[in-house]
């Protein structure tokens, strides 16, 4: 016997509140990252920094086909201007990824434009910009200690996790940045992200190689590098804020993509009749290990806390009230434990599970990781032939919960999202007490779809070309319809603008599938995160092992 | 340089703010950056028409007829060539079609040049004395000047749906297989009973 499982269904799955309980896996892009550059060469080109580590370095990937390089300006910074905020000018650095190896022409050029971020400008030959500044409470203590011939301390390491936060990292165009069609056809970039994980994972190195080169500076007879272990439990910082929220509305078809391959994962493991022992021991035993990065999960939010709280109830739960008493000989064996959890966890729990879930199974999550990119042109034209009739019952079986939600009520309406003038950056505010509502950016999705459910009422089986002449202001979201029907995952099932809407459940969506892990929400618009701590060295990725998220 | 999303990006915005909804907005980026690409100034073009349309509302024709026209202003090139796209059915019945007085004429090409891709036709357009044919949204074939124009107004846009026939005559044709043919292996008696996987008669 066989069982077929059906997909999870995008109504409960695609809600704000269980989106906001994803955690990274198998599947994310700063692991997938490590798994495709594992046999590239990483190499340090340049580095040439003064004693207060100030100055240009320069590293590249490379194959036999192909090189990528990451340049480094590291400039001085005094403390007053240390900001992590996207209104801030000046950074502790700046990077970028030159395609190829940079010549001096183009460092000098870079040289001029990167530190300046937004304001300077890239070209063609670039693929990513970002900048980071120092986390003040370990840079300096890493110094001393290692200046000083010891070691840092490992508590306060583990603790903040990162020498340095980035706190932008752009890609796709942006400034000049090289189009995404200009290299969507590379095989090693044929998953999202790529070459901003590229990026994070060099700059990552640099951070390691600044703190060693000024402590030799400082002290040459005696300072010592730093510990490779230690460097190994640290990652890179990221602060970010409601710029990522938006992104996940604007790409439907890529968000599909994200979700459909963790659905999909999901529903192929629960169809393995047999598992294997084996299998069940990975997943037991990077259970156990990973109760270290929930325990070392340190945030000051309350709403935060209150979800790590569950997470630890959860995780105690599962083990003493059914893992304990499971042995593998059962058919469908992942099926049960799936619908057990389901039943009897939080969303925090379920989706911790669930990426777990993957971890033995390499065979079936490389299959999915090419498929998580997306071209959101495919997805564009309006079937403008079809009819009215057919375009309301297509919103009713997609769109069930939202066309049942009372937009006549201020709380519905509480919210709107405009782009700031002076930073290009979207913001939140509230409609009924901040100015600029007139410049809503169309981001109110569910209002959208409910208005134009209300007005198809009024027509009867007409040509859908007759409704977008008469009510051009509803053919973004007309659009929108088409594209979830054909991608069920491709939209946010809630009210983006209503009064309870927690904008940080957003960038927990997309920072999970990056691979993030510390989520640190500063408010309910803005948090901190860790990328690649405990990942493999640059000199060792070679001889990696895809679970050492869980070191 | 402006990479092509920015372009789109920009001419988004621009368009929302000129007084289009999200959803034409959303359109017009896409079009702006894919003539660009093709050479042709999709943003001067843009620029200058929305400095046009200050103080006036840009319209389109209600219905897709052989004569399209505005009684009293010229018809706008973002409504038009969204009315071409969303009726593509009946332009393709229609066949030719003109328009008179047409505001910023190059602004319609990227609309033609999605149009024929839904059709799945080649589109000879003529703007007054220039010429250019759209291919399936791959490519836009004009005389080079077309690339530095910037055109206010047409005074008569005519848009002619070309069928799918060959370029070629069957004499040529016929002349290029043979000499393709000789790429092949001559048969046998040998190759017909052992060169194929099915039998010589297969009447089960």
């Amino acid at each position: 016997m066989t069982i077929n499982i059906q997909h999870r269904d995008p109504n409960q799955i695609m809600k704000l509140s269980r989106l906001g309980c994803f955690h990274q896996s198998k599947l994310s892009f700063l692991r997938s990252f490590i798994r495709e550059f594992k046999d590239w060469e990483f190499k340090n080109e340049i580095f040439d920094l003064d004693k207060e580590g100030y100055g240009t370095a320069v590293y590249s990937v490379s194959n036999k086909e192909r090189t990528y390089s990451l340049v480094c300006f590291a400039n001085k910074l005094d403390d007053a201007e240390r900001s992590d905020r996207v209104i801030a000018t000046k950074w502790d650095a700046a990077f970028v990824i030159h395609d190829g190896l940079p010549s001096k022409d183009d460092i000098e050029r870079l040289r001029e434009n990167v530190p300046k971020q937004e304001v300077g400008r890239c070209s063609f030959k670039e693929l990513a910009l970002s900048r980071a500044n120092r986390s003040v409470r370990v840079f300096n203590h890493v110094i001393d200690s290692l200046s000083n011939g010891i070691q840092p301390n490992k508590k306060l390491l583990t603790e903040v996790g990162y020498l340095y936060r980035t706190t932008a990292v752009y890609g796709s165009g942006k400034f000049g940045l090289a189009d995404r069609y200009r290299i969507k056809d590379r095989p090693e970039i044929n998953g999202p992200f790529r070459i901003e994980m590229m990026l994070v994972y060099l700059v990552r190195q640099f951070t390691f190689d600044q703190v060693n080169h000024i402590a030799h500076k400082k002290s040459p007879n005696q300072s010592v590098k730093l510990d490779l272990e230690l460097s190994r439990q640290l990652g890179i910082g990221n602060s970010t804020g409601l710029g990522m929220a938006p992104f996940i509305i604007n790409h439907p078809a890529l968000l599909h993509q994200w979700i459909y391959a963790r659905e999909e994962a999901l529903k192929q493991i629960r169809e393995i009749k047999n598992v294997s022992n084996d299998d069940f021991e990975m997943f037991k035993k990077l259970l156990e290990l990973s109760k270290k990065n929930v325990n070392n999960w340190n945030t000051n939010s309350e709403f935060q806390n209150i979800k790590i709280a569950q997470l630890k109830e959860d995780i105690q739960k599962f083990e003493e009230n059914y893992l304990c008493n499971m042995k593998v000989d059962k058919e469908y064996f992942w099926d049960e434990l799936y619908k057990w959890v389901e039943e009897n966890l939080t969303h925090e729990g379920v989706e911790y599970i669930v990426s777990l879930m993957m971890e033995p199974y390499d065979n079936i999550i490389s299959l999915l990781v090419p498929q998580m990119s997306s071209d959101e042109d495919k997805y564009f034209d309006i079937p403008a032939n079809r009819t009215t009739d057919e375009l309301k019952s297509s919103i009713e079986k997609s769109y069930p919960n939202i066309i049942e939600m009372d937009f006549s009520i201020d709380k519905s309406n509480e919210n709107f999202w405009y782009i700031s003038k002076n930073k290009e950056e979207p913001r939140l505010a509230s409609r009924f007490e901040e100015p600029g509502a007139e410049l809503e950016q169309p981001l109110a999705i569910a209002r959208d779809i409910k208005e134009l459910h209300d007005r198809l009422s009024s027509y009867n089986n007409e040509k859908l070309s007759k409704f977008l002449q008469e009510n051009t202001d509803l053919r973004h979201i007309v659009r929108r319809c088409y594209i979830v029907e054909k991608l069920p995952y491709a939209e946010i099932q809630d009210n983006s603008i209503g009064s309870e809407l927690m904008p940080i459940d957003m960038l927990r969506l997309k920072l999970s599938f990056f691979g993030a892990q510390k989520f640190d929400p500063r408010s309910d618009k803005w948090l901190r995160i860790c990328m690649y701590q405990g990942a493999p060295l640059m000199h060792e990725i070679n001889k990696s092992n895809d679970t050492w998220i869980y070191n | 340089m402006q990479s092509s999303s920015e372009i789109n990006t920009v001419s988004k915005r621009a368009a929302r703010a000129a007084g289009y909804s999200w959803g034409i907005a959303e359109e017009v980026g896409k079009c702006i950056s894919s003539i660009e690409m093709f050479g042709i100034r999709g943003v001067e073009n843009l620029n200058n028409y929305f400095k046009t349309i200050k103080d006036i509302k840009p319209e389109g024709p209600k219905q897709i007829e052989e004569n399209n026209k505005l009684n009293d202003k010229s018809l706008c090139p973002i409504y038009t060539g969204l009315k071409l796209i969303d009726d593509y059915k009946s332009v393709d019945k229609i066949k030719t079609l003109k328009f008179i007085k047409l505001d910023y004429p190059l602004l319609l090409l990227p609309f033609i040049n999605k149009l024929s891709y839904l059709i799945g036709k080649r589109i000879q357009v003529t703007i007054d004395e220039i010429n250019a044919e759209c291919n399936l949204n791959t490519c836009i074939l004009a005389d080079h000047k077309i690339k530095s124009l910037i055109i206010k107004k047409a005074n008569t846009v005519i848009i002619t749906i070309l069928e799918n026939e060959d370029n070629f005559s069957s004499k040529t044709w016929n002349e290029l297989y043979e000499i393709s043919t000789e790429t092949f292996v001559e048969e046998t008696e040998q190759s017909k009973q052992t060169g194929a996987g099915a039998g010589l008669q297969d009447n089960d």
